[in-house]
């Protein structure tokens, strides 16, 4: 059989959250009745004019400086012909020729491997509005229309053809959204739409320099189904090709419930745009300066602080880019370690019970209800000997449930460890007299047996005895 | 001399000396408008009430004692493609005849906050696509000089009503002459300004890029004021210029000496009446009586205005009438099976020929197998017509031509043929295609029917224009003749 090779690009919208509209001042505002966020530009009134809204570029600027991009000093708009109902002028107004920014690229991590993936452009554009129906659009009865997202705006950042694999896309996409969540211009959020995605495949015969025929699919509501459709379409691509079959150029969609891509119409991709330059627009000259200032206010990226996080706190590389995944993250490790001078045991604690938690109950990071000085403070109790690892563990889930501070849990739950020779002893002592049968073990020899003792001096304490303490104690009577 | 007859600075000293109250003349206009209007068919819609309501409030402030603004009380007509709150806009369409615009330009805010009295929304062809105003959807209107003949388009109704008293003051647009041309057939003064300097936001665009809203007024002066009224930057229109609005009024001097004149030979060569010629000729003659200097002059890529034009205006159009498709406002057609047939009935009903037609035309020029012959070619020949101008205008101060080959046409003579209907645009398309202002006024008349004179100026000089105009309205006196309407 063949070796084949993926190629798969991705392009990606991003909805920015300014607070009113890229062409008018309607607002930006999730939900509201149908028809309550519009005014006669994003409706299409005749006669009524698009202004571009400042605040658009602006983001889009922040974004683009943030993926590497270089921004375009003279920038237009141009009209994308077509008619659809979603859509109040029946053309939309985006960026053509001319794009706000190019040459970008994004390092992605896969097994320890950097990679670095160029974007090839992102531009601005209007979004269009929703509508509903029952089943398909040409077999309704009737179709309502809501125009409340007509005109919100939106940035399409495409990929060049360098992703290699489904897990690369993957990697590519978590990347991209972690450093526009970095910008803060938008909530990249999948399921409600304010990041969407659509890819282009395609296999070749591995060494090949030719570009295999693409299939472009849509329709994938999450990081891990964009994941699975491409998986898929590889499997089918290298399977039509192996039966001597040849790759139909279509749209494909992604069937979650099956687990399928589907060919969409044919007429879906037969569209001649017919793009012209929007004369309604006066073409925007960006200045150096702004973009300089903009530049400066953005905040450290991923890839900065990560290298940081290694180079000033001796943390892996994975420690590293998983606490600088996000912004948030890794602001609270900052604060933490800011207080408290083991940056490792901090790493620990964030990446593991901190991060499995805040999975669990589905909160954001900032919302958590531990502050940052409160688990420095439970990590002095546990670097002072006053609970031991496994309470640690018991009295941080209560400060996750409670918010409370580990010392008031601690007292209030009588969690501190004994590290009382005497009280000790006496336990340890009834634990040898109780097993005579692990004691000859050990003493033949087999060290696991003091595990067991250990483990029965533990469960008679309720995990209060200090484990060093016992195992000296015990070693001592053995 | 009757009132009618009168301009809106002459009607403003009657007023601010009492001799006339706002209220009378505005009745006095709209019982002309009753007199003639079923002959000339200049109007849509008429807002007499509305009129009648401003008008007693500036007459109100005459009573007290207050100085009135020099446009206050004088009843103005507003093409139909230009919207008014709360009062029908029909762009002379079937696809809007029922659409009631819930603000209104820019142009008639600052016309309002001048004092005017809106008489009323007049006639044009339909989505401002034509030169005769032969193509509205409703009824053709009539020149008032011989209702045999078209009053030029598409800005027909505005010229026409000011031609015969209908109205004082009117405005319209111009996308290829359409402001121009009809001034030029009615015999009164009509100014396209530089793209820019009047905001669009509010009239229902043909082609953005070549759409201009201007004045029609019966004479120079009138037409300073009203420019002056309506320019300046709009921040609802990023195309409008942020260039601030020199002193029209000033500009008013009767004295071209020195002034540098140039003829462009394209534009008196084929196709120009005679008469057309010799009055053209006997306005250059003038000028140098003056003083001022004239001459000969080339403007070398003319030939390709008038199919750039058609196809750059046919492109935009095709796009920015994309919009009338029944969803939202406006004729839907009924008994559609599904939407994309709703969106076909719709278009296919509600449009007449001519708007199909550009529509067709721009949506082939805009297609991925024509774009680089036809669009981009256009686009290209564009910048080649306006280096033309900034090559004239190095050497002249303003540009001297017929406005249009001919006078006023017969109905039907050249609605069979589009195309040479287009040819109509020739002296006109081309200040469309590089932005530059152009004004038209009367320069004589050929068997009764006017002649009129077009003068280019530079970029936001129209001051120099209203002068040059001034000048020759004030040695000759053409604007001083009426029809007998
Ligand atoms: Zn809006």
């Amino acid at each position: 059989m063949t070796q084949y090779e993926t190629v798969i690009g991705l392009e990606v919208h991003v909805e920015l959250k300014t607070r009113s509209k890229i062409f008018c001042h309607s607002t930006t505002a999730f939900g509201g009745d149908p028809n309550t966020h519009v005014c006669l530009v994003c409706l299409g009134l005749p006669g009524a004019l698009p202004v571009i809204n400042k605040s658009v570029v602006e983001y889009a600027i922040r974004a683009a400086l943030a993926l590497n991009f270089q921004i375009a000093g003279f920038n237009k708009f141009d009209r994308k012909n077509y008619f659809y109902p979603d859509m109040s002028k029946n053309c939309q107004i985006t960026q053509n020729d001319l794009p706000l920014a190019e040459h970008g690229y994004l390092n992605i991590e896969l097994n320890g491997d950097t990679k670095k993936i160029g974007i090839t452009r992102l531009h601005m554009e209007e979004d269009t509005g929703k509508l509903v129906h029952q089943g398909s659009i040409t077999t309704t009865p009737f179709s309502l229309v809501d125009y409340n997202r007509a005109g919100v705006p939106l940035i399409e950042i495409v990929s060049e053809p360098d992703l290699r694999s489904p897990e690369e896309a993957y990697e590519y996409l978590n990347k991209l959204k972690a450093v526009i969540l970095y910008t803060g211009v938008s909530d990249c959020k999948m399921e409600e739409g304010s990041l969407r995605c659509d890819a282009n495949v395609s296999v070749r015969p591995a060494g090949s320099t030719e570009f295999g025929t693409k299939t472009e699919i849509k329709n994938m509501n999450s990081f891990k189904a964009l994941q699975k459709a491409l998986a898929y379409e590889v499997e089918r691509q290298i399977e039509v090709l192996e039966e001597g079959g040849r790759i139909v150029q279509e749209t494909r969609t992604w069937d979650e419930e099956k687990g399928i891509t589907l060919a969409m119409r044919s007429k879906e991709h037969a569209h001649d745009y017919r793009y012209m330059p929007e004369p309604d627009l006066a073409p925007l000259v960006i200045d150096r300066e702004w973009v300089e200032e903009i530049k400066r206010s953005l905040p450290e990226l991923p890839d900065d602080r990560k290298e940081r996080y290694v180079r000033d706190y001796g943390l892996p590389a994975y420690d590293a880019m998983v606490l600088t995944n996000t912004k948030e993250l890794a602001d609270y490790f900052e604060a933490c370690v800011a207080d408290y001078s083991n940056p490792k045991a901090v790493s620990n604690w964030i990446m593991g019970d901190l991060s499995r938690l805040l999975k669990a109950n589905g909160t954001e990071t900032t919302n958590c209800p531990i502050r940052p000085e409160q688990l420095t403070a439970m990590l002095r109790l546990l670097e002072k000997g006053t609970i031991s690892g496994k309470i640690a563990k018991v009295v941080f889930e209560e400060m996750f449930a409670s918010g409370k501070d580990a010392e008031v849990i601690v007292k209030e739950k009588g969690l501190v460890q004994i590290s009382d020779e005497g009280a000790i002893t006496s336990i340890v002592e009834e634990v040898i007299a109780k097993n005579p049968k692990s004691v000859e073990d050990f003493r033949a020899g087999k060290s696991r047996a003091l595990g067991f003792l250990v483990g029965q001096v533990m469960k008679a304490t309720k995990g209060k005895a200090n484990p060093e303490l016992v195992n000296k104690l015990l070693k001592e009577r053995l | 001399m009757h009132l009618y007859q009168l301009t809106a600075h002459e009607l403003h000293e009657l007023l601010i000396n009492k001799e006339l109250s706002a209220e009378e003349l505005n009745n006095y206009i709209f019982d002309r408008i009753e007199a003639v209007d079923d002959q000339i068919r200049s109007y849509i819609t008429l807002t007499k009430e509305s009129a009648l309501e401003r008008a007693r409030v500036v007459d109100k402030q005459i009573q007290a004692g207050a100085k009135i603004a020099p446009l206050a009380g004088i009843p103005v007509a507003i093409k139909d493609n230009i919207c008014t709150k709360g009062v029908r806009t029909t762009a002379s369409s079937k696809m809007l005849s029922n659409f009631i615009p819930p603000y209104s330009a820019t142009v008639v805010e600052k016309l309002e906050a001048a004092g005017v009295t809106i008489a009323g929304k007049t006639n044009l062809d339909e989505f401002a696509m034509g030169s005769s105003t032969e193509n509205s959807a409703f009824f053709t209107t009539k020149n008032p000089w011989d209702t045999e003949r078209v009053p030029g388009g598409s800005s027909g109704g505005s010229a026409a009503a000011v031609c015969a008293g209908a109205a004082v003051c009117a405005l319209g647009s111009d996308t290829g002459g359409s402001i121009r041309q009809p001034a030029s057939f009615c015999g009164v003064v009509g100014l396209k300004p530089t793209y820019g300097l009047v905001s669009r936001y509010g009239l229902i665009a043909l082609a953005s890029s070549l759409d201009h809203i201007g004045p029609f007024t019966r004479d120079v002066t009138d037409c300073a004021l009203i420019l002056e009224a309506i320019s300046g930057n709009d921040p609802k229109d990023s195309t409008s210029a942020s260039y601030k609005t020199p002193d029209f009024f000033a500009s008013l001097i009767n004295d071209v000496r020195g002034l540098k004149i140039g003829v462009p030979e394209e534009y008196m060569a084929a196709g120009i009446a005679p008469e057309v010629r010799l009055a053209i000729e006997q306005a250059m003659s003038l000028f140098e009586s003056l003083g001022a200097v004239v001459e000969y002059t080339t403007l070398p890529h003319t030939e390709y205005a008038v199919v750039t034009y058609q196809i750059i205006g046919s492109a935009e159009a095709s796009s920015s009438l994309a919009r009338y498709d029944g969803v939202r406002y406006g004729f839907r057609a009924p008994d559609a099976e599904d939407v994309m047939d709703m969106f076909m009935k719709t278009r296919g009903q509600g449009f007449g020929p001519e708007v199909k037609r550009r529509i067709m035309l721009g949506t082939y020029v805009l297609s991925a197998e024509c774009y680089d012959d036809y669009y981009l070619k256009a686009l290209k020949a564009r910048t080649l017509i306006k280096q033309d101008f900034d090559r004239a205008f190095e050497k002249y101060d303003v540009l001297l031509s017929p406005t249009s080959p001919t006078p006023a046409f017969r109905f039907g003579e050249k609605a069979v043929d589009p195309f040479h209907m287009y040819l109509s645009d020739i002296c006109t398309a081309s200040s469309n295609l590089a932005g530059i202002p152009g004004i038209s006024l009367p320069c004589g008349f050929v068997d009764r029917m006017p002649v009129g004179l077009q003068l280019m100026g530079r970029y936001f000089d129209e001051g120099t224009l209203l002068r040059a105009a001034y000048t020759f309205e004030q040695n000759t006196g053409y604007h001083q003749e009426f029809p007998e309407i």
